[in-house]
C-alpha cells in the first residue's frame, strides 16, 4: 500500500554506467519516483486533481489526436524545429572545441517555456478546465502561459513575487497585454518560491475549474515527468541535428538549471548515449562560498518542497533558504527530482556558475555571434567554455571535441540588467534604475 | 505493525469530552508566536477554558495550506528566532500544566530534516500525543508509520471534499487519534459559515470506519461548533484564536475558548 521514498523504484538503477552498458534505458522514466526522489508530498485536497491530471496525461500521450495537435502547434505556432547553430567565433574561447547552440531562443515567446505551456494548456482543455494559473519568476513562464491561454481562449492568472514584478515590469505589461491577470505576491521572500506557494493556495480553492500550469520539471507527480515529456522535443531535435551536421554524437551537452526544465528536455535525448557527458549549470550567484547562490544540487540536501522530494536549499531546521542569482529564472531553492536522481547515479554532473562568469559569457556570445542570450542560458554558455577547455586540454585536434549547448532563451528581457552590469547606462536614467533593481537580487 | 497496543492520547481526550456530552474542541496555536512562553501560557488558557486537544503548529517557510492570518503569525515567530527544537519545550511546558492532549501540526520537511525517528522520539519524550501532517499523505508516510508505532504517537491525516472513496478508506485506516476533515477546498482562515461540504466529508469518513472525525478550516464561532457537533466528534479552531492572541493576548485566547466551548454541549446522545 505504501511506497517508501527511501527505496528506489525498482526499475531504475543505482548507478548509470553499468546499467546503460548492459542495454538499460533511463529514457521516459514515468515517475512518481526517480530513485529516492519525486513522489507527492502534497495536501490531500490536491491529490484528486493530481490523479486526474496524471490519468489525462497518460491517455493523451497515447492519443494520436493529442500528440498530433502538439506537433502541429510546435511546428506552425512556436516555429519548431528550432535551429542548431554552430558558434565558431564563440568556440575559439573554449579551447577550440566545436560548440553548437540549440536555439530555443528562437521559439515564439523567446524561450523553451512555450513547449510545456502549449502541452499543459491542451491537457487543461481536455479536462474541461477553463482557467489556468501559473507562477513566474523572471516572467518568461508567465508570458508563455498567458500566450497559451490567449491562443486557446482560457482565463489566466499569474502569480509573481512583488519583488519580481518590480524588476520585470515589462514582462508584467506583456502578460496583461495578452489578457492575463498578474497577482503580485507579498508573502515570504516575494520571489518565485512564494509565487508557487500562492498558486498552490489558489489551486486548492479553485481546483474544480482550474489547472495549475507549473512551469518547471519539479513539483508533485505527474509534473516532473509531464513537463519533461513536453520538453523532450528539444533533445530529440538536437540529437538528430548534431548527427546530421557532424555525423556523430557530441562529447558533452550543457544546460542551465534552476528547476531544470530545459536541461531535462535536452538531456533526455542523450540519456542512453553513454559517451555523451551531461552537464547542468546551477546559479552560483555571488559564489557558493558567499551563501548567496542557487546551487541546489551542489550544496543542498534532500528534502521536500512544493510536492517533491529532491535536493533543496534548507537550513538546519528544514526551513527553505532564500536563493540568489542575477538570473530570476534560476533563482529557485529547489530542483526537479529527476535531476537529483541523475546526479546521484552519476549520469549527469552539476556545477555552479557565478553571476560574473555568466555575464562574461553573455557578453562574449553577443560580440562573437550576434546573439543576445538570456542570462539563464548564459550560465550554460559559461559552463560550455569551462567544459570545452577541460575536454580539449592536451589534445592535438581540439576541434574533434563537440559540445551542444541549450540556448534556452533570448536576452531581450535582460538588457537593462546587463547594461547596468557592464556600466553602459547614463546615471539617473529610468533604465539605469531598472537595471540597478534587477541586479539587487 | 501492531496498532492495537497503542493507547491514543488524542482519542482518549476526545472520548472524555463525548462522555461528558460535549463535542471535542481542538484549538490551534503557532509555536513561538510571539514567543515560546506565550505559546505555553495561551495553550494552558485554552485547556482551562474547555479545549480538549491542543494543536501546536511549527512555523515553516512555505506554508501552502495556511491563509494570511496564520502565515503572518508564523512569519513573525520565525523572525523572532523560533527554532524547531523549541516545539518540544512548548509541548513539555503545556503537558506539565494541564491534561489536554497536545498534537503538533507540521509541514513535513522540518521533520524530515531532523530525522523522522529522532523527531518522534523527542515529541514522545515531551509528552506529545502525535502529529497532524497537512502535506504528508499516507502514500508517502512509511517512515512515519514506523516511528509513530515505535513511540506510540497519533497520526492525524487530512481528508477533503475531493477525497475519493478509495483514498478515504486508505486514509481512515492509516489514521490514529482522529481523522481531520477539511471542511472546504481552500486554506486556513475564518469564514462566516462552515461549508456544506463538511458534513459530507465527515459522513464519508464515518462510513469508511472512522470513529472520531474533527472538522477544521473556517471554524471560528460557538454556533459553528454546535453545528459541527451534530455530525462530527470534534471541531478545530485555528485562525480565530491566532487573531485573538495577536491582537489582544493570552486572556483574549482564554475568553474566546470559553465562548467557543459554549457551543460544545451535544443535543443528542451517542454519535
Amino acid at each position: 500500500m505504501t511506497q517508501s521514498p527511501d527505496k528506489p523504484s525498482g526499475t531504475l538503477p543505482d548507478t548509470a554506467d553499468a546499467f546503460l552498458a548492459a542495454g538499460g534505458t533511463l529514457r521516459h522514466a514515468p515517475g512518481p519516483y526517480f530513485g529516492n526522489y519525486g513522489g507527492r508530498w502534497m495536501p490531500e485536497s490536491l491529490i484528486a486533481a493530481l490523479d486526474e491530471l496524471a490519468d489525462t496525461f497518460d491517455k493523451a500521450k497515447a492519443d494520436p489526436e493529442f500528440t498530433g495537435r502538439v506537433a502541429e502547434l510546435n511546428r506552425n505556432y512556436s516555429g519548431r524545429p528550432s535551429l542548431l547553430t554552430e558558434a565558431k567565433r564563440f568556440a575559439a574561447h573554449a579551447g577550440g572545441a566545436r560548440i553548437f547552440l540549440k536555439r530555443e531562443d528562437l521559439n515564439h515567446t523567446g524561450s523553451h517555456k512555450i513547449n510545456n505551456v502549449l502541452g499543459q494548456a491542451l491537457l487543461a482543455q481536455r479536462m474541461g478546465k477553463t482557467r489556468l494559473i501559473a507562477e513566474t519568476g523572471a516572467g518568461q513562464h508567465g508570458v508563455a502561459s498567458a500566450t497559451a491561454a490567449a491562443l486557446l481562449g482560457l482565463e489566466c492568472v499569474v502569480y509573481m513575487g512583488a519583488e519580481d514584478c518590480r524588476r520585470q515590469a515589462l514582462n508584467v505589461a506583456r502578460m496583461e497585454l495578452l489578457g492575463a491577470t498578474v497577482v503580485p505576491v507579498t508573502a515570504g521572500s516575494q520571489t518565485l518560491k512564494d509565487a508557487i506557494n500562492e498558486a498552490l493556495r489558489d489551486w486548492v480553492a479553485n481546483v474544480h475549474n482550474t489547472h495549475y500550469l507549473l512551469g518547471t520539471a519539479a513539483g508533485a507527480h505527474p509534473f516532473p515527468a509531464m513537463v519533461r515529456y513536453f520538453h523532450e522535443v528539444i533533445g530529440e531535435e538536437a540529437r538528430a541535428q548534431i548527427l546530421e551536421q557532424t555525423g556523430r554524437l557530441p562529447d558533452a551537452v550543457c544546460a542551465c538549471i534552476g528547476g531544470g526544465s530545459n536541461a531535462i528536455g535536452i538531456f533526455h535525448g542523450f540519456l542512453d548515449d553513454r559517451s555523451v557527458q551531461l552537464y547542468g549549470f546551477e546559479a552560483g550567484g555571488e559564489g557558493v562560498e558567499s551563501g548567496r547562490h542557487a546551487a541546489t544540487i551542489t550544496l543542498g540536501r534532500p528534502g521536500v518542497l512544493h510536492g517533491a522530494r529532491s535536493y533543496l536549499m534548507q537550513d538546519e531546521d528544514g526551513q527553505t533558504i532564500e536563493s540568489h542569482s542575477i538570473s530570476a529564472g534560476l533563482d529557485y531553492p529547489g530542483v526537479g527530482p529527476e535531476h537529483a536522481y541523475l546526479a546521484d547515479i552519476g549520469r549527469a554532473s552539476y556545477e555552479p556558475v557565478t553571476d560574473s562568469e555568466a555575464m562574461d559569457a553573455f557578453r562574449l556570445l553577443c560580440r562573437t555571434e550576434g546573439i543576445i542570450p538570456a542570462i539563464e542560458s548564459s550560465h550554460a554558455l559559461a559552463g560550455a567554455l569551462r567544459v570545452g577547455k577541460r575536454l580539449t586540454e592536451g589534445r592535438k585536434n581540439p576541434q574533434d571535441v563537440i559540445i551542444v549547448v541549450s540556448l534556452s532563451g533570448r536576452g531581450d528581457k535582460d538588457v537593462a540588467t546587463a547594461a547596468e552590469w557592464f556600466n553602459l547606462l547614463e546615471k539617473d536614467t529610468p533604465e539605469a534604475e531598472i537595471g540597478a533593481e534587477g541586479e539587487q537580487l | 505493525m501492531s496498532t492495537t497496543a497503542i493507547i491514543s492520547k488524542t482519542a482518549a481526550a476526545i472520548d472524555r469530552a463525548l462522555a461528558d456530552g460535549r463535542t471535542a474542541l481542538v484549538g490551534y496555536l503557532p509555536a513561538g508566536f510571539p514567543d515560546v512562553q506565550t505559546t505555553i501560557d495561551a495553550a494552558v488558557a485554552l485547556a482551562e477554558n474547555g479545549v480538549d486537544v491542543i494543536e501546536i503548529g511549527i512555523p515553516y517557510s512555505d506554508p501552502v495550506m495556511d491563509g494570511q492570518v496564520i502565515q503572518a503569525a508564523t512569519v513573525q515567530a520565525l523572525q523572532n528566532g523560533f527554532r524547531v527544537r523549541q516545539v518540544f519545550d512548548i509541548v513539555a511546558g503545556i503537558t506539565a500544566r494541564c491534561d489536554a492532549a497536545v498534537l503538533v501540526m507540521t509541514y513535513w520537511n522540518p521533520v524530515m530534516r531532523m530525522g523522522v525517528d529522532e523527531f518522534s522520539r523527542r515529541l514522545a519524550e515531551a509528552g506529545g500525543a502525535g502529529l497532524i501532517t497537512p502535506d504528508l499523505i499516507p502514500d508517502e508516510a512509511a517512515e512515519w508509520f514506523e516511528a509513530s508505532d515505535k513511540y506510540g504517537l497519533d497520526r492525524v491525516f487530512l481528508v477533503a471534499p475531493s477525497t475519493s472513496p478509495e483514498r478515504m478508506a486508505m486514509t481512515v485506516k492509516a489514521s490514529r487519534g482522529f481523522v481531520y476533515a477539511v471542511s472546504l477546498m481552500g486554506v486556513t482562515g475564518a469564514r462566516a459559515n462552515v461549508s456544506d461540504a463538511a458534513q459530507r466529508v465527515v459522513e464519508a469518513a464515518h462510513a469508511a470506519g472512522a470513529e472520531r472525525v474533527c472538522v477544521g478550516l473556517g471554524v471560528s464561532k460557538a454556533e459553528h461548533v454546535r453545528e459541527i457537533g451534530e455530525y462530527a466528534e470534534g471541531a478545530i479552531v485555528g485562525t480565530a484564536l491566532v487573531a485573538a492572541l495577536g491582537s489582544q493576548g493570552v486572556d483574549a485566547v482564554g475568553r474566546l475558548a470559553a465562548e467557543l466551548s459554549s457551543g460544545t454541549p451535544r443535543s443528542r446522545t451517542g454519535a
